[in-house]
């Protein structure tokens, strides 16, 4: 019984040996959720850009593959896709400019760092809605 | 006294051990800048043709003004998710044969979107509303 493999440790690794405190033993600092995000956002962006190529196709294409495309857009789940799509790119472009800061060498202490992670979250939901809002103002005959 | 392993040639090329020194980095950042006002025009843009007419937005891309730009942040944009996604990949799938599936899938998908975008985008530029 000497040569059995060990049962796995409380963590589900087979060699039972302790790991460090790991994600789920922190109490995530907002700056953590943020890089987080920035990554989250950037996946979403990429899977947003099918439905931009969707767009372009569809109006490149004419009148019937347009509709189609509105009729998804203004529905219910279309909406919510949108609304997510603002948000992503708000938040990744916010993150993004914070990123860009830390590059040149700015922005660095503990203190700026939080707070411009919080800075982005509220930017980022401020902006996202008011992009949303503006379009179902559009929409609703505003720019016509 | 420390053994210098490096080569004269390799030290002077400055690539280091994955042969492509900061290249995925600064394009990384220069297209992040670029996109910076590019989508800030983008969603504009769109917001604006928000419940138009097929006819309405096929004319304004067909105003240069209006089709370069958006060229533009559609080339940035496929290129910033490649190398984004691409990162993705590597921090994240570790067994090789996958890996390397994803890195191509990765390519494909971006090259497909870049691709079908911007076709439909030239379509609408050269119709001549």
């Amino acid at each position: 019984m000497a040569d059995a493999p060990k049962s796995p440790g409380p963590s589900g690794r087979r060699s039972g040996r302790p790991l460090s405190p790991h994600l789920q033993i922190y109490r995530w600092p907002i700056t953590m959720a943020a890089s987080i995000t920035h990554r989250a956002t950037g996946m979403a962006l990429a899977t947003g850009t099918l439905f931009l190529a969707w767009w372009l196709m569809a109006a490149a294409s004419g009148p019937d593959a347009y509709a189609l495309f509105a009729r998804a857009a203004a529905n219910p789940i279309g909406e919510v896709i949108i609304f997510g799509f603002l948000w992503a790119l708000s938040f990744h472009l916010l993150n993004g400019v914070r990123h860009l800061a830390w590059d040149t060498g700015y922005g660095f202490k503990v203190k700026t760092a939080k707070l411009t992670a919080a800075l982005v979250y509220a930017g980022s939901v401020v902006l996202a809605a008011a992009a949303f809002i503006l379009g179902l103002m559009v929409r609703g005959g505003l720019g016509t | 006294m420390t053994t210098r392993l490096r080569t004269p040639l390799g030290k002077i090329e400055g690539l280091g051990s994955a042969k492509s020194g900061t290249q995925h980095f600064w394009r990384q950042r220069v297209t992040a800048v670029a996109l910076v006002p590019l989508a800030i025009w983008f969603v504009a843009s769109a917001l604006a043709y928000v419940g138009a007419e097929q006819g309405a937005v096929a004319t304004y891309f067909s105003e240069p003004v209006n089709a370069v730009p958006m060229l533009l942040f559609i080339l940035a944009a496929t290129y910033h998710m490649s190398l984004g996604v691409q990162t993705i990949i590597e921090d994240y799938v570790h067994k090789e044969g996958q890996k390397i599936a994803a890195l191509i899938l990765n390519q494909f998908v971006c090259w497909a979107v870049g691709a079908a975008s911007a076709f439909a985008l030239v379509k609408m530029a050269l119709a001549g509303h």
